[in-house]
């Protein structure tokens, strides 16, 4: 960007000649009397907020410095945009949660089903999550080459299927919760995908 | 200093010709009671001045002398406040006693833009506290960027018992709760009209305020919701409509299925303006057709029987094969909003071929140029047109470019207003448009990534804005984009005269930009510039017209707090805000916010610990 015509430079020589308090070389601002209190009052209130909330920032127009994007361009109105990924990815954004329990495990997990392509993937997510148990590994199969777990799900009707059975489009939109039991009780249900 | 006789559409018109001089018969003399002679005129005076409406004959009226301005006073009964810091509630009722309806508007513009932080002012309460014990009979009220909270509504409900119509555009801080006092106690409501707000709720606290409206049959006109991000019960909506006869305009939200529309509109087939919700169906996963949910050949139907429709908008969530259910009203269109649908130029062409009398359309960027071609070629009527992009980031991809601005030009003649987002343009397209539609008013071209030059030539867009502001004599509004010099101003500043309206972003070179303007534009009213090299002399170089001016929004500029303050002191009515931004440092030299706008009522003294008022 070019500089600018002789007025600009007008303006700095006459900045060149103020007198203002402060060593040479600082360019302390002229402050006004009024203007202290205020600011430090909220510098103050600034820091306890900080500290106290990291996570969601309390003014929903505040979003934390992105690196590429720069705020209010290009100049779409937020209803708008949120409109549009809300109509792109639906229930991406609410997520679709599902409880999943383990046989054996003292607690349960939450995962959102859509953020997964297919039941490998699933089945990979699952494994991960419960190895922390020490329960055994999900994908074992014992001598007679039966899943060591079942992975199982209740469906809208209330009843438990196993998983892998329809196409996962149907599987996503009918699974209410999901549990991993124990081979003995899944005898008979068959092997999983 | 000289002040020049302003052309204002806003109630300070009669106040600054009193103070002004030179123009008030009863200037200097005491408010005594007058003759009995200029009591006769005045009676016969406010007979016939309570035909006239607009609100700029009747400032002009008001300055006539003190008997047309108390005549004047009685008799206004809409009252348009542009701003609604410029005048204190308490003075705006205290001269006008008999109004009726109230148009309001709070926060700049750049607000929607998430420039402006939360808690920065334009709150209701204080005006509806005001009108509460003015304005018993207060009827209408519109607001605009005004920050409305549940307990104002509830005040508002409670204090005009004749109260018929609510519009909030754009506004924030209320939730259902508001809205169920709004439907419980206006019995004589005949329009909400909520657009585009930001309606929340606290979790779990959504409340069923479709079920509030009065069971008995209603005066309801317009119902419109299609903001409210919460369900509404759809029983009580379907009842609501049925007992509403007056119903002419419905718009619902997106989750308002196909299937639910279907038996509303059966409910209200004289409908004239219909926001359709999702137009999608309700079958769950089920794609769609036989078995789950509506068939296209049902909807076509129940729209053929809504002989009356001359607007649709919603389509927020459009399965593109329902899309034919509306071709039997498409030839009585003249509005089509499908700014929310996601369609291509393949499933737009069979709706917009038939839309042969269409003034006011709006879409996304996904029809691409070959869309937009489809519209010149049938849309010959066509007045407005606003194309939104998909995918509103700065590198994505476009899809629409000068061809489709190229094709729109040559197709639709009458265009008045435009609105075009895009990654891409050219100076000839944008010379080709200025050729061809010189009715332009409005001309708002934003190319998305920051300072882009004309993609053919590589050049600067100066040509091509100089040429809008040359050929379209008539217009008022422009918004400028891409990579501009000081020249694209200087073109503005030359041939702008009408302009009122300019909107600036990450352009010009130097100083010289913002000077053409203020010393060029001299019907300029409403300036917003973002992030351009405009400092200190260019601002200074205005005060000839800041008194004219509703406002200019300067932010991310090369202005600093000296700078500001002379103007602050050279305009004692001019409120000069300096906006900062939570994680700026305090000791910043540069201004990084300026709002600056004439007000009679001096500094508010609401404004938040981040504004400074100089």
């Amino acid at each position: 960007m070019e500089g600018g015509g002789s007025y600009g430079s007008d303006l700095d020589n006459l900045k060149a000649t103020e007198l203002r308090l402060g060593l040479p070389g600082t360019d302390e601002p002229k402050k006004l009397p009024s203007m202290l209190p205020r600011s430090s009052k909220w510098a103050i209130l600034e820091a306890t907020k900080r500290s106290s909330s990291e996570i969601k920032s309390v003014e929903k127009d505040q979003k934390p410095a992105a690196k590429a994007q720069i705020v209010g361009w290009p100049p779409i109105r937020s209803y708008r945009k949120n409109s549009y990924q809300a109509m792109k990815m639906e229930a991406e954004t609410t997520g679709m949660y599902v409880k999943v329990s383990m046989d054996g495990a003292p607690y349960l997990r939450k995962i959102d089903l859509k953020v997964y392509k297919g039941y490998k993937e699933l089945r990979e997510a699952l494994e991960d999550m419960f190895k922390c148990f020490s329960l055994g590994e999900i994908s074992r199969m014992d001598e007679s080459n039966v899943y060591e777990y079942a992975i199982t799900y209740e469906d809208k009707d209330g009843d438990w299927m196993l998983v892998g059975d329809v196409p996962w489009e149907m599987f996503l939109s009918s699974c209410k919760r999901m549990r991993i039991m124990k081979g003995s009780e899944a005898k008979g249900l068959g092997s999983i995908p | 200093m000289r002040r020049e006789r302003c052309d204002m559409s806003e109630v300070e018109g009669g106040e600054r010709g009193g103070a002004g001089g030179g123009d008030g018969a009863g200037d200097g003399v005491a408010d005594a009671p007058p003759p009995f002679s200029d009591r006769v005129l005045e009676n016969v005076l406010e007979n016939v001045l309570q035909f006239l409406s607009s609100p700029r004959d009747r400032n002009a009226a008001s300055l006539v002398c003190r008997s047309w301005y108390r005549a004047e006073a009685q008799t206004r009964r809409e009252l348009f406040i542009g701003n609604c810091y410029a005048v204190s509630p308490r003075r705006a009722t205290e001269r006008f006693r008999c109004i009726r309806a109230v148009v309001l508007k709070g926060k700049p513009r750049f607000a929607d833009f998430n420039l402006v932080p939360s808690n920065w002012g334009a709150h209701f309460h204080p005006w509806v506290s005001t009108m509460a014990a003015a304005y018993p009979w207060l009827e209408k009220l519109c607001l605009k960027r005004i920050s409305v909270a549940d307990g104002d509504l509830s005040l508002l409900a409670h204090s005009f018992p004749n109260f018929k119509e609510l519009s909030l555009i754009c506004c924030e801080g209320f939730g259902t709760a508001g809205l169920a006092i709004i439907a419980e106690k206006c019995r004589h409501l005949r329009v909400l009209d909520l657009i585009e707000d930001c309606v929340e709720d606290e979790e779990d606290e959504t409340v069923d305020w479709i079920s509030r409206f009065p069971g008995t049959t209603t005066s309801l006109e317009s119902l419109g919701f299609d903001c409210v991000g919460s369900a509404v019960n759809f029983e009580a909506l379907e009842a609501l409509v049925a007992r509403s006869p007056a119903l002419r305009w419905l718009r619902v939200n997106h989750h308002v299925s196909v299937e639910q529309l279907r038996r509303l509109m059966a409910r209200a087939p004289q409908l004239t303006h219909l926001g359709t919700g999702s137009f999608g169906s309700a079958a769950a996963a089920a794609p769609l057709l036989q078995g789950g949910g509506s068939s296209v050949e049902d909807l076509a139907w129940t729209f053929a029987a809504s002989k009356s429709l001359v607007c649709l908008s919603g389509f927020r969530d459009v399965e593109p094969h329902y899309l034919p259910a509306i071709h039997p009203v498409c030839a009585n269109l003249t509005s089509l909003n499908f700014s929310f649908a996601e369609v291509t130029a393949e499933e737009l062409e069979p709706v917009i071929r038939r839309c042969h009398n269409l003034q006011n359309f709006w879409v996304l960027d996904t029809v691409g140029d070959e869309g937009l071609q489809a519209v010149a070629a049938t849309c010959k009527d066509l007045r407005e047109l606003k194309v939104f992009p998909l995918d509103p980031r700065e590198d994505s991809e476009g899809s629409v470019s000068d061809v489709g601005l190229i094709a729109i030009s040559e197709g639709c003649r009458k265009l008045r207003s435009i609105l075009y987002f895009c990654q891409q343009m050219t100076n000839a397209a944008v010379i080709t448009m200025s050729q061809n539609c010189q009715d332009l008013v409005v001309f708002r071209l934003c190319i998305m990534g920051r300072r882009r030059p004309d993609h053919w030539t590589g050049e600067p867009m100066d040509e091509g804005f100089g040429a809008i502001v040359m050929n379209c004599k008539k217009l008022r509004r422009l918004a400028v984009s891409g990579l501009l010099t000081d020249k694209a101003f200087a073109y503005i500043g030359e041939y702008g005269k009408l302009v009122r309206t300019l909107s600036v972003a990450f352009a010009g070179n130097s100083d010289l930009g913002l000077r053409y303007v203020l010393e060029g534009c001299n019907k300029l009213q409403k300036l917003e510039i973002r992030d351009s090299p405009f400092g200190d002399s260019a601002l200074l170089s205005g005060l000839h017209h800041y008194y004219n001016m509703r406002f200019v929004w300067m932010s991310s500029c090369k202005l600093s707090p000296r700078g500001c303050k002379v103007v602050a002191q050279m305009l004692p009515l001019l409120v000069v805000e300096v906006i900062r931004d939570r994680d700026e440092d305090h000791d910043n030299e540069a201004v990084s916010k300026l709002y600056m706008y004439r007000s009679l009522a001096g500094s508010r003294n609401d404004a938040p610990s981040f504004v400074e008022i100089l």
